[in-house]
């Protein structure tokens, strides 16, 4: 694996599996009367956030303090950020503090990339703009292969044939590019469907399907993945109205009907009930939206554990 | 971050080699063995006599293995209790990795499955089992692990071979076989599970 998690394009199908594994085992910590692990005792997890994000930011930092590292939160809100303070100045600050890892989030593709060359610590991208966010792949690979892997011993296993429908704005969606790359790594069969407005342009460079269509994908999809609607990142009109948006790729009780029986409901979260995916379909059976993020918080364990839980490339 | 298996032999200090380099060697020179498949079978089967000896016919136990090998051994032993006794012994896995103390020396390791006895172990005589005593460290793990887990009434440990050079205050409550080692030799405890066949090989090691 690399030093560190930039793209979910970076790891390679053993690199991925390494960590579905881990994370497999440190669910089983859960249920214990402790649910501390001492592995990362002493070392420093900086969560350098400049977008609002509950849900990523508290996932990190549940992880890291399971695995007992200190964990300073530095949100640009209120901080030195607000002041001007450039993102170099803040890397050096916080390699002055001695940051281990550096879980950054950023409203610009590339900040993460950039900050490795100013700090000596891992660098895990919690999400950079409209480029990535590996670990949320990372846990929809994980939630994926919880719920329709064959046999009972998921451990080893990819993803292969697994056909994977991941629905809507995939334009301003680091979260669609970050599956994309991963599951294709793991052997399922991507296909994007989108609007023609929402559809990125290259995106016959991608290794996946694209449509148009969605009601031609139910039949054969085993997994359906809604994204949000992403209305703060987006600059022009690209679809005439919500409703219209809703009538043609959201997903509502009576397109679930036509999914295979087996297949299960994604949503990344924070959903838009209503608009891409209705209530009836949030709350039903096939949803896996609370299960992925309690997956959130073991898929982190494991990434921190292999980044940080080794000896360092220098020393081994 | 390469190893993704555990170390099978075990060698002095923390650098090591692959364990694809020591399965390379271990067919050719160099290797010979120190207990056959029978003696291996017979010293599991005193193991077991002693842990009953011991528990007062096994009252309240859990065997916990540590893996790899361990886990195999723990199992084994359980099935001989429940020969000799009529109820087989409540039997887990004990993954020790997350409470090494040297896991900053090596890349980071894959885990290993721990699991209980659904019945837990707080109150129980835990039977920790390995394959190898050496250093210690690896039982000094074991013990923070197990912690994590319940509160037991008193812990045991049984390994299959101990070969000496303690580093820490760790001995066993059970041996297998005392084998009396240079510190740069290597054991290898091979068992049919996984490996094929029952044995310990001792190795010369690097000079």
């Amino acid at each position: 694996m690399n030093r560190h998690l930039i793209s979910a394009g970076d790891l390679s199908r053993d690199d991925a599996i390494l960590i579905l594994d881990t994370a497999e085992e440190l669910a089983r910590v859960e249920g214990r009367a402790i649910r501390k692990l001492p592995t990362l005792r002493g070392l420093t997890v900086v969560n350098l956030f400049y977008e609002d994000s509950t849900r990523t930011r508290t996932s990190f930092e549940a992880a890291a303090k399971r695995l007992s590292a200190d964990v300073i939160n530095f949100s640009a809100k209120g901080s030195s950020v607000a002041k001007g303070e450039s993102l170099k100045d803040t890397a050096l600050t916080l390699e002055a503090m001695g940051a281990d890892a550096v879980v950054i989030r950023h409203p610009a593709s590339g900040a993460p990339r950039r900050l490795t060359d100013w700090v000596s610590g891992r660098v895990v991208n919690a999400g950079d703009g409209t480029h990535e966010h590996p670990t949320q792949a990372l846990l929809d690979a994980f939630t994926i292969r919880q719920r329709l892997a064959r046999g009972t011993d998921r451990h080893g296993q990819g993803l292969d044939g697994i056909r994977v429908t991941i629905v809507g704005d995939v334009l301003h969606s680091r979260v669609a590019r970050s599956n994309v790359l991963l599951l294709a790594t793991l052997g399922a069969q991507v296909t994007l469907v989108a609007p023609p407005t929402l559809m990125p342009h290259a995106v016959e460079t991608w290794p996946c399907r694209a449509s148009f269509d969605l009601d031609a994908e139910l039949g054969k999809s085993d997994v359906m993945m809604m994204l949000r609607v992403q209305q703060e990142r987006m600059t022009a009109a690209y679809f005439p109205t919500v409703r219209e948006y809703r009538r043609r790729y959201g997903l509502d009780a009576s397109r679930m009907a036509l999914l295979p029986e087996h297949a299960i409901v994604m949503h990344p979260g924070p959903m838009n009930r209503g608009v891409e995916i209705a209530a009836e379909v949030a709350d039903s059976d096939r949803s896996t939206i609370v299960a992925q993020v309690a997956n959130g918080v073991t898929v982190r364990m494991a990434v921190l554990y292999l980044m940080l839980g080794g000896a360092t490339e220098e020393a081994a | 971050m390469c190893a993704m298996r555990h170390e099978p032999v075990h060698e002095p200090g923390p650098g090591g080699h692959g364990p694809g380099q020591a399965a390379t060697r271990l067919g050719g020179e160099g290797w010979k063995a120190v207990l056959t498949p029978e003696e291996v079978r017979r010293a599991l089967t005193r193991i077991a006599h002693e842990i009953l000896e011991r528990t007062h016919g096994g009252e309240g136990i859990v065997l916990l293995g540590i893996p790899t090998r361990g886990v195999y051994l723990a199992r084994r032993l359980a099935t001989r209790i429940g020969e000799f006794e009529g109820t087989p012994a409540p039997v887990g896995s004990l993954d020790v990795t997350m409470h090494r103390d040297d896991l900053r020396l090596r890349p980071a390791r894959a885990l290993q499955r721990t699991q209980v006895p659904s019945d837990g172990v707080d109150g129980k005589t835990v039977v920790l089992v390995d394959d190898v005593l050496f250093s210690g460290r690896t039982i000094r793990a074991a013990l923070d692990a197990l912690n994590d887990l319940g509160r037991p009434r008193s812990v045991q440990l049984a390994v299959l071979v101990d070969r000496g050079h303690r580093e820490l205050p760790i001995r066993a409550d059970y041996v297998g076989k005392n084998l009396p080692t240079a510190h740069r030799e290597k054991v290898r405890v091979q068992l049919a599970e996984i490996d094929g066949e029952d044995s310990v090989l001792l190795g010369e090691g690097d000079k």
